[in-house]
């Protein structure tokens, strides 16, 4: 049970309601900076050909963008690394243009839609837009979704001596599927994890399978940590800001939970 | 790596529940497609469908999982011993038994005929569920919950390279000494979606599909659940149990729906999994073949598999079981653990007239004699592929 995975992590990238990118969403985990909620604005994604842009949602876009931030900060090429994709819920848009055609009596499916709708979109896009060829995965664990991607980051890290990129987005449903399945907005975070520091390491950071309750954050963003699968990662990512405990436990599958601990890197 | 051993593994597609009748139909060259009622549906295409996932009926404490995804599954799980299998391999490791199941889409067939029952505020139907049903992860947390599993888990969805890759998962995981043993599979129903989206990507065949035919003209569509219980080999394994040796991984980066046409990344995969195996081209006695029956995806293969494996000789299974989607993976990787026990090359059934722009050696009768090793190929949508290579133990 107290198998303990180890990295480096190089570089983060966020975004969220409120929160533009890691060094913002840093200094609200600190407490430096008041958190304002405002909708995700998530920007166009340069990285893509025209073509392929036009054909991507938000969950994709949203994904890139924080894969690209955390790549960019940890200075490493994108083409290189590996990637784990995470996310609970995929494109709920896509899927509900997909379900709202079906149930016409014409039933006509734009090809696009049906191709966007697999859960390794972002993945596929990813590759498309960096030109990487590694291996690339794409998981899904329901509310446990971030921390499955990082134990299988971490995993797939200590077994190949490899850096990787792990990615876990989501973003909210329309209605009806959001009676369902009220995810309020889009959140989403990359960690480039390593084996070794690279040229700007934020932290160290070990991780074990463990029992402990998972940490709660204080004041509103223990609401956007609960509301948003993806944002689960908030508690670990409250650590590696510097907000002053090195300790999170994070949600996984009860009663098993992920506990981890990271040590500033100098 | 590692050899890990597949201690039970079972198969349920339109070829059969179970192995005994996978393995008949294999060994008998019967193809179970159909021409496609699934449903509502009304549409020119041949279907690979399991008979009886209906009339399945789930434990009442389990009812929050119903759907025909889960069924399925449910239905897979009582052949072969694997249910006694995984229930005692729980009872010794308890958390240090995993969880790694491919789909593509789940119980997306509940979602669809949810939307067809909307109310006139357009609210789904009060009995919608969406994490019994509708999430990815519905599948692992059905099985979770049926064999009280209480180990790490998760769902890989992959497109059509799902069910294969939760073996490297799993594999990887094992090596981490994260966990002793692992429930991989895959597990991918009918449903409105694929049907009717593969339909609009003009990559369904009107008839049943015929890979590497000259006359090739798209897909049939199949279901299936398939699993294995992985552990790491011992002396206990018998001479015909089947290890999985070597598991490979890359992405095409070109295109969505489209493979690379020189099928670089499969080239990649396949040549990472011989690597990971220690094990030479030459070496591989039978190659199941992703072969969809598309035009572009078996021209891609072919020129990847002629680049790295030569002249092995191999087959498509889909032309007997249509394309099992996210369950392929795991059904094809069945398939080559029956075909290394049981001495056996299977032909590519449905293919009249092989493509002679192909340059493969594409069975078209089944092959028996002796097999030591065997690759499996699983590529997906996004550009996703997947490689894995078995073999006996004795």
């Amino acid at each position: 049970m107290s198998t303990s995975l180890q990295a480096f992590v190089q570089g983060v990238g966020l975004l969220g309601p409120g929160l533009a990118d890691w060094p913002s969403a840093a200094a609200v985990l600190r407490g430096e900076r008041a958190w304002t909620p405002a909708p995700t604005r998530i920007p166009a994604p340069e990285s893509l050909p025209p073509a392929e842009r036009r054909r991507t949602g938000t969950i994709v876009k949203l994904a890139l963008r924080v894969g690209l931030e955390a790549c960019a900060r940890a200075e490493v090429d994108p083409a290189r690394l590996p990637s784990v994709f995470t996310s609970s819920g995929g494109d709920g848009e896509n899927c509900h243009e997909i379900c709202s055609a079906l149930a016409t009596s014409a039933r006509a499916l734009s090809p696009t839609r049906f191709h966007n709708s697999v859960h390794n979109a972002a993945a596929g896009y990813w590759g498309i837009a960096t030109g990487a060829r590694a291996a690339a995965n794409a998981l899904c664990a329901y509310d446990a979704s971030f921390a499955a991607g990082l134990l299988e980051a971490l995993v797939q890290l200590h077994t190949e001596r490899t850096a990787v990129l792990l990615v876990a987005y989501d973003a909210a449903y329309p209605p009806p599927l959001r009676a369902a399945r009220p995810i309020p907005d889009a959140f989403g975070v990359a960690l480039v994890l390593a084996p070794d520091p690279g040229p700007h390491p934020q932290a160290q950071l070990r991780a074990s399978l463990g029992a402990a309750p998972p940490t709660p954050l204080e004041g509103p963003l223990e609401d956007l940590r609960s509301a948003i699968p993806a944002a689960r990662a908030l508690p670990l990512l409250a650590a590696l800001g510097g907000a002053g405990d090195t300790r999170a436990v994070l949600e996984y599958l009860p009663p098993l939970q992920l506990e981890t601990e990271v040590r500033p890197w100098r | 790596m590692t050899p890990l051993a597949l201690r039970v593994f079972t198969a349920t597609s339109c070829l059969g529940r179970g192995n005994a009748a996978s393995l008949a139909s294999l060994l008998a060259q019967r193809a179970g497609l159909k021409r496609c009622d699934f449903e509502t549906v009304e549409l020119p295409m041949y279907i690979g469908e399991v008979p009886g996932v209906d009339a399945v009926r789930l434990p009442a404490a389990l009812a929050e999982f119903d759907c025909r995804n889960n069924r399925l599954a449910w239905l897979a799980l009582q052949e072969d011993g694997l249910r006694e299998a995984l229930e005692a391999a729980a009872a010794r490791l308890g958390p240090r038994l995993g969880v790694f199941l491919g789909t593509s889409t789940a119980g997306i067939l509940e979602t669809e005929l949810a939307y067809r029952a909307r109310a006139a505020d357009g609210a789904l139907p009060a009995e919608f569920r969406y994490r019994g049903a509708h999430n990815s992860f519905s599948v692992a947390a059905f099985l979770r919950a049926a064999l009280q599993l209480t180990g790490p888990a998760a769902v890989i969805s992959s497109a059509c390279s799902s069910s294969a890759k939760v073996f490297a998962s799993a594999q990887r995981a094992i090596t981490a000494g994260l966990i002793d043993a692992a429930l991989v599979g895959g597990v991918d129903s009918l449903c409105l979606t694929t049907l009717y989206g593969f339909h609009a990507l003009q990559l369904v065949a009107p008839g049943p599909c015929r890979p590497f035919d000259v006359a090739r003209d798209g897909i049939s569509i199949g279901e299936a659940a398939a699993f294995a219980l992985l552990e790491p080999a011992d002396d206990s394994l018998a001479a015909d149990g089947v290890l999985l040796l070597g598991t490979g991984e890359s992405s095409d980066a070109h295109h969505m729906s489209a493979p690379h046409p020189e099928g670089a990344g499969a080239q990649l995969a396949m040549r990472r999994a011989l690597e990971a195996a220690q094990c030479a081209a030459g070496e591989i006695d039978y190659l199941n073949f992703h072969g969809t029956g598309t035009p572009s995806n078996d021209s891609a293969e072919a020129r990847a598999v002629a680049a790295v494996l030569g002249p092995v000789p191999g087959s498509s299974t889909k032309g007997a079981t249509g394309h099992a989607l996210g369950a392929a993976g795991a059904l094809e990787a069945v398939i080559c653990a029956l075909a290394l026990r049981a001495g056996l090359r299977p032909a590519g059934v449905n293919t009249r007239a092989l493509d002679p722009q192909l340059p493969v050696t594409y069975l078209l009768e089944n092959r028996p004699g002796r097999l030591r090793r065997v690759l499996s190929n699983s590529f997906g949508f996004g550009g996703s592929n997947c490689s894995l290579l078995f073999g006996r133990a004795g």
